[in-house]
């Protein structure tokens, strides 16, 4: 009996340890879906798993909402993320709820291969001691060439034409982007946009200047909108990540168009939620996924470019396309002739007052 | 003698083990109650636990604000002897105990929230608070000149008014913005100018709008109820599994299809200029304003409607309406004042599911609802998703709650909740 016993546990012993060392890891990231996640399961979870053959990533494509539902994660004490890639002004956020880690980017990622540490290499992309950025993507205008005519748009202004350019445009329905955009073509100098719309007479300023065109605006809220618009000839021009204009225009081959001028950087990347329990994994992972040849892959899928510095000069060939990727990156020469970056300190504090005066314009 | 006998017999009648009959009946009964309570109690307890605490506990948000007073635990009591109507800002004693409460808060990592919280006050605490508890820790004394010097905010007394305000436990706040009133910066409680509100507009307009597809449902589900309920059940089956086919589809998926066929370029405006009622320039725009939230959200509730009616048509007799015609009435008074008012039962049903999910809809007109199309749900999920500001949400939400509650309580005074029938 008791002979029988000892067997019984040892064999289950045995057991619970062969399971623990055979049974794959799932790892959990939270990403944006489609061709974003991707081309970052090509770029960086592919080749890591084939490294590590025993952990399995695992699509969230809860993107938009990883904000709030990680939370309410947190809050219930049932965190089921292991990783979430972010807006930089949502890893502000995060950060600031103590929802996110805080990196010590140096210590925790891969140096640059001439050896730059990578607090060096990322430069002022880290807008936030909890983020990971990896690449620089932009909100820029497309147009549709056969609907405009000889000439085609190339200013900011020319959005806000309607007799040069009549028909409907789309923009994003919120004031990011909106706003500055608006003060531009309203004539502000670009070093002075933001002093400007920090006043309550700026602000009516440009909601003057967008109500020149609140009839023909088509409001957007998802990105992939404004490409289904163009498409569908349902607007003349519209706004919306330059990743998604890239898609539409040369692998779907719709007759659009980008228009660069005043582009807003933005940027997009990891960060890691506190208490999550794979968290050694984690950094193991982002310590591979983040390097300069990593980053630099990505862009052989989408036309975003990477965060490092050191990674820009091995931006290579779209990888089914074959076309090279240089000239369609937002950072490129001929395309950031006019850009501003996102001001994540002014839009952090003004964002919430904004939205309701912008939401209170819409409504009337 | 007889009857003396049964009334004895009556007083004391016993069961077998003696016990009289009244006790054990009463026994027997109490018995049978809680028998069926505790088959019920699983159903209470998973409402409750699943229902009244998550529910309850988000509602309460719109009014708890301890977030601040916790955060900045020594200079909140110290805030309390400090005269915000005057025009000086506090003293020495109050700026070095919030030194302390920041240097404490860059520690823990707790300074963002409850700077975010006060940002909804007023912009700008958001980054004083982070900017504050980077620099806390390195302060010398004077630390009023100092703080002054990592942010002119910190000398500004607007900013002082305000977190003096939103110290407390409890807010008022969220219900003030979300009924489109705020204060000044005197700190008295003042209407939101005409062209800043928000709120008050959207729940009217959420309000006009469901009852407008409220009526819109009925109007199109009753022809089709009455045909589904007086064809002969081969086809009526057919046609039943036409309306719920759409019922089956997805939401997005019927979201969508709606734009096809409503945009500019879309199928109907085609259409009507291929045969000449509309030139090129002038199609209509049906899609991203209110028509077409309107469009797709009655597609989208009629089968609410549907079923309720056929099921209470259903049960009509037909002798009802023949009888009516035998004794003299026409066929239009016959329906409208016998068969009519039979289906009372589930017109209000049907009315009340329709109106009630229209009024908390939110996917349908995000997607169609352009800037005039939007309802209030859109906002409640805007601040609970985006902006994070789940006190405000939580103040819609409970206003929401509320006028329904209210126009339910109407509804019964009127047309009376037990004349309902779901089916």
């Amino acid at each position: 009996m008791n002979k029988l016993f000892t067997q019984t546990l040892l064999a289950m012993a045995v057991a619970t340890a062969a399971v623990g060392t055979a049974a794959a890891k799932d790892l959990v990231f939270v990403s944006w879906g489609g061709a974003y996640t991707a081309s970052q399961q090509k770029a960086y979870h592919e080749p890591w798993m084939a490294m590590n053959p025993d952990i399995k990533i695992v699509n969230d494509d809860s993107g938009g909402g990883a904000l709030a539902k990680l939370r309410a994660m947190q809050e219930a004490g049932n965190l089921t993320w292991d990783l979430i890639d972010m807006t930089a002004s949502d890893a502000i956020i995060a950060c600031d709820e103590g929802l996110a880690m805080e990196i010590d980017h140096d210590t925790m990622l891969a140096p640059a291969p001439d050896g730059t540490p990578a607090s060096k290499d990322f430069g002022d992309m880290i807008v936030s001691p909890c983020y990971i950025p990896q690449i620089v993507y932009s909100t820029t205008f497309g147009y549709r060439t056969d609907l405009v005519g000889d000439t085609p748009p190339t200013s900011i202004n020319d959005v806000f034409d309607l007799e040069k350019y009549p028909g409907k445009r789309s923009l994003e329905k919120r004031p990011i982007n909106n706003f500055e955009w608006a003060l531009l073509a309203d004539g502000v100098a670009p070093d002075q946009i933001y002093e400007v719309l920090g006043t309550d007479e700026g602000v009516e300023r440009a909601l003057a200047k967008l109500d020149t065109i609140k009839d023909q605006v088509v409001w957007w809220e998802k990105g992939a909108q404004t490409p289904q618009l163009l498409a569908d000839g349902e607007v003349v021009m519209g706004s919306t990540y330059n990743g998604r204009l890239f898609s539409v225009i040369e692998e779907e081959k719709q007759p659009i168009a980008m228009l660069w001028d005043w582009q807003v950087f933005d940027l997009d990347g990891w960060v890691v939620p506190v208490g999550g329990k794979n968290e050694a994994d984690v950094l193991e992972y982002l310590r591979f996924a983040t390097d300069t040849q990593r980053l630099a892959d990505q862009a052989k899928f989408i036309s975003y470019g990477p965060a490092r510095a050191s990674s820009a000069p091995m931006v290579g060939k779209h990888a089914v396309l074959g076309i090279d990727m240089g000239p369609h990156m937002p950072t490129a020469p001929d395309n950031a002739k006019n850009t501003l970056l996102y001001n994540y300190e002014f839009w952090a504090d003004n964002l919430d007052d904004m939205n309701e005066k912008f939401q209170a314009w819409l409504a009337q | 003698m007889s009857t003396t006998v049964e009334s004895i017999a009556a007083e004391q009648m016993v069961t077998a083990d003696g016990i009289p009959l009244k006790v054990s009946l009463a026994r027997a009964r109490r018995r049978a109650r809680n028998r069926a309570l505790l088959l019920v109690a699983p159903l209470f307890l998973f409402i409750f636990v699943t229902f009244f605490i998550p529910i309850f506990s988000m509602l309460f948000r719109s009014v708890e604000n301890e977030l601040v007073g916790e955060t900045l635990h020594r200079t909140v009591p110290l805030l309390q002897n400090w005269d915000e109507s005057g025009d000086a800002i506090p003293g020495e004693e109050v700026f070095a105990a919030l030194v302390q409460d920041f240097a404490e808060a860059q520690e823990t990592k707790t300074a963002g929230r409850p700077g975010r919280r006060l940002n909804y006050e007023k912009p700008g605490f958001s980054s004083l608070f982070r900017k504050t508890a980077r620099k806390a820790e390195k302060l010398e004394p004077p630390y009023k000149e100092a703080m002054i010097k990592i942010s002119k905010d910190w000398g500004d007394i607007e900013y002082w008014r305000v977190l003096k305000r939103e110290s407390g436990k409890y807010t008022k706040a969220y219900y003030l913005s979300a009924l489109d009133f705020s204060y000044d910066p005197e700190g008295n409680i003042v209407k939101n100018p005409g062209e800043e509100s928000i709120y008050i507009k959207l729940f009217w307009r959420t309000l006009w709008m469901s009852m407008l597809i409220t009526v819109l449902c009925l109007v199109l589900a009753y022809p089709i109820s009455y045909l589904l309920s007086t064809l002969p059940a081969r086809s009526s089956n057919l046609l039943l599994i036409l309306v719920l086919l759409p019922f089956w589809t997805s939401l997005l998926v019927r979201t969508s299809a709606w734009i096809a066929i409503l945009q500019q370029e879309g199928v109907i405006n085609d259409f009507l200029v291929f045969l000449g009622f509309l030139t090129d320039d002038g199609r209509l725009a049906m899609i991203h304003n209110q028509v077409g939230t309107i469009v797709a959200m009655v597609h989208v509730l009629l089968p609410f409607m549907v079923l309720p009616l056929y099921s209470v048509m259903k049960t009509i007799p037909p002798s009802y309406l023949r009888a009516a015609r035998s004794l003299g009435a026409n066929p239009f008074t016959a329906f409208v004042r016998v068969y009519m008012p039979n289906t009372v039962a589930g017109i209000g049903a049907g009315g009340i599911l329709v109106f009630i999910i229209a009024i908390g809809y939110y996917i349908t007109p995000a997607l169609v609802g352009g800037q005039s199309g939007t309802l209030i749900s859109n906002l409640i999920a805007y601040h609970l998703e985006a902006s994070l500001n789940w006190g405000l949400a939580a103040a819609l939400g409970a206003i929401l709650l509320g006028g329904v509650l209210v126009l339910y309580l109407l509804y019964d005074k009127v047309v009376g909740i037990d004349n309902m029938k779901l089916g």
